[in-house]
């Protein structure tokens, strides 16, 4: 990475106290404090201990499946008629979506402190999986968290969860949703702060998770740098991912951040439009404000309530956003934009009929401002999608859209 | 003197502890809520702690929660519970209120707006749950420019050096969250709460009021022979709850409440 960039000022981020500029930080109660340090002091370490990082790296290679290709979306692209598209195949992980990358990283910390319990929150279920089938590996107990709401859209996570041996706990509170998941999992936390291992799921919460789960992630980008250089010669001139808590999107840019010829987006639930007010967009239709232990770009209301969202994909289905996307908005490094729920069915359909593969509804929204960017682009360009999970977790979702009975 | 230290004064003079009762403000519906606040001082309350409600209170438990849920159904906002200590010092000039709740609220009115505001109206002292002291230096600066004092938590998890961090930031009073989790859990071990005490007075001279774990006349009664303020909520809260349906019972049924731990307290 070259030193001259714009954006190299943005490599030392977070600040000791998890600061992205203005955003991040610890928003968290007094009872949280001393466990939120002790995992710092942990993470600190273990960051930079050979050990453990060989160990992660293992298990990413022969747990995971890692690394996962990139896929020259041909026919698509053809079809498309502008820049070629890229996939990078997240959803060929174990368990079906980037998710897991993190969870094996928390897990294993968890084990070096000694942590036997493990409490995740959940909003697709995707990051339910990833922790269950960690702690299964592990042998941990694991509960997790998922809003009532959620819990009706996505039962066939539910289920797998429980196969792998996790309690899944419904949260009735509030909107039902992701959010109030997060806020059940800190009480547990708080509660149980002795013997558990809080896994958040997304580059968001106090510090050191942002930047902890950044990192975990950014095997993805990492890998995709090297394999764009080997398979067509040069960086990719997009990256393109959705953004829910943003893990996958900040998995992807964070080693892409100081090519500044690379030019990233961040693709946000649109649900029925930003003018309708159902929608998943905090960086497009937010402000800044405090949630969930960081200071970051929420949907809230002019009291300062936090709003309900719609998408219909649950896991963009969430009023804030990692604070570092929130950053990279406000310095220019980064372009936020959003793909609504019909613009996201069309193009989980085109993926699956074009290519074969089957997206996540998440990663659709990606794809989606994919296939309207290509055209705007030379033919010799390249976008690399972050493919970030597959959709057959999402079929009965579709298929009910569509008024199909499976 | 501010209102917080006038009060703790006297009530030192009168060899008697602070009972600080909790309520969440538009709970379970607005016009109630300077009604029970009278009624509670007229009981024995010595402060009040007037809950703003908030769509996300993660350190709370589900009874808290439920209150901040029934005050929202309102639209119970940051500017309606400033009218409410308004209205309530039209009455009563010396009983002290603080405001407890979730920094965004604030966040979105500004600091300097919000503590202009606060002050205009009457509030003595702001506790923002989810913001410790390494994220409050501006607020604070707000808060004591307008003569407001910040409230900090302590907690059971808290070292010995944090806490005369926090305590140093401090003023009015700390308060002690006496065991580890959400408001409304259970069990309170009077021994540890006394060891702990004495750490945090070797820290500070400022009273401390305890939390979290006080549900009738006798858990009140231990705690005040330690504590310099006894603090009640969910215990309280859980009574509006089941009054929600006929509101107008709730000023006299927390007065009952408060007079029954007053007098445990007294005697």
């Amino acid at each position: 990475m070259s030193n001259d960039s714009r954006f190299a000022s943005l490599l030392d981020l977070p600040d000791e106290r998890g600061h992205f500029g203005p955003y991040g930080g610890v928003f968290a109660s007094e009872t949280l404090m001393e466990a939120l340090d002790e995992l710092r002091q942990a993470y600190e370490h273990y960051k930079h201990d050979e050990d453990f990082l060989a160990e992660l790296d293992y298990e990413l290679r022969h747990f995971v499946g890692r690394p996962s290709p990139v896929y020259h979306a041909k026919r698509w692209s053809e079809k498309l008629g502008g820049a070629q598209i890229w996939l990078k195949r997240e959803d060929l992980n174990h368990t079906g979506a980037h998710k897991i990358n993190n969870t094996v990283g928390q897990a294993l910390l968890a084990q070096r402190m000694g942590k036997k319990r493990i409490i995740a929150e959940t909003g697709a279920g995707q990051h339910g999986v990833a922790t269950a089938t960690v702690t299964a590996r592990y042998g941990m107990e694991c509960v997790v968290y998922m809003g009532a709401e959620d819990i009706q859209r996505q039962k066939i996570n539910v289920y797998r969860m429980n196969v792998l041996g996790a309690r899944v706990e419904a949260v009735s509170s509030g909107t039902r949703t992701l959010k109030d998941a997060l806020n059940e999992a800190m009480r547990d936390w708080v509660t149980n702060v002795d013997d558990t291992f809080y896994i958040i799921g997304t580059v968001a919460g106090p510090h050191p998770y942002p930047a902890m789960v950044r990192d975990f992630q950014s095997v993805i980008g990492r890998e995709a740098r090297v394999q764009m250089q080997e398979m067509v010669g040069k960086l990719p001139d997009a990256l393109v991912a959705c953004v829910g808590g943003g893990s996958n999107a900040i998995g992807l840019f964070h080693p892409f951040l100081t090519d500044d010829e690379v030019a990233f987006y961040g693709v946000e639930g649109g649900g029925l439009g930003l003018e309708s007010g159902q929608h998943a967009a905090p960086l497009c239709a937010g402000k800044p404000g405090v949630l969930h232990g960081n200071r970051t770009y929420l949907m809230e209301d002019k009291d300062g309530q936090i709003t309900g969202t719609h998408s219909i994909s649950a896991g963009l289905d969430y009023p804030g956003v990692g604070p570092e996307h929130a950053w990279l908005k406000d310095s220019g490094r980064a372009n936020y934009v959003i793909a609504t729920d019909d613009e996201a069915m069309a193009a989980f359909h085109e993926l699956s009929r074009t290519e074969g593969i089957i997206p996540a509804l998440e990663s659709s929204h990606a794809l989606a401002y994919a296939a309207k960017l290509a055209p705007t682009m030379e033919k010799d360009q390249v976008i690399l999608v972050n493919l970030s999970g597959r959709g057959d977790k999402d079929i009965h979702t579709v298929a009910r859209m569509e008024g199909i009975e499976v | 003197m501010s209102r917080i230290a006038a009060q703790f004064a006297k009530l030192k003079a009168q060899q008697r502890k602070a009972l600080i009762p909790f309520i969440t403000a538009g709970d379970p519906e607005p016009g109630i809520t300077v009604p029970t606040m009278h009624a509670m001082v007229e009981a024995g309350a010595s402060i009040l702690e007037l809950g703003v409600p908030f769509s996300d209170p993660m350190a709370d438990g589900p009874v808290i929660q439920l209150a901040s849920e029934r005050a929202l159904k309102h639209h119970v906002g940051l500017r309606d519970v400033l009218a409410m200590v308004r209205q309530f010092r039209h009455q009563d000039d010396t009983t002290p209120v603080v405001l407890m709740g979730y920094l965004n609220p604030i966040e979105v009115m500004g600091y300097e707006a919000f503590a202009a505001a606060a002050a205009e109206a009457g509030v003595d002292g702001v506790l923002t749950v989810d913001m410790p002291p390494e994220e409050s230096a501006v607020l604070v600066e707000a808060l004591r420019k307008h003569e407001l004092d910040p409230i900090f938590l302590l907690a059971p998890t808290t070292g010995e050096a944090r806490i005369k961090r926090i305590c140093d930031q401090a003023s009015g009073f700390v308060y002690y969250v006496s065991v580890k989790g959400i408001t409304g859990s259970a069990a309170l071990d009077a021994d540890e709460v006394a060891a702990r005490l004495d750490l945090i007075r070797s820290k500070t001279a400022l009273p401390v009021g305890v939390g979290f774990g006080i549900k009738d006349g006798p858990s009140a009664a231990r705690i005040a022979q330690m504590a310099d303020a006894v603090i009640v909520g969910s215990a309280l809260v859980k009574r509006f709850e089941a009054l929600a349906q006929e509101s107008d019972k709730i000023p006299v049924q927390a007065a009952a409440f408060i007079s029954e731990l007053r007098t445990a307290m007294d005697g």
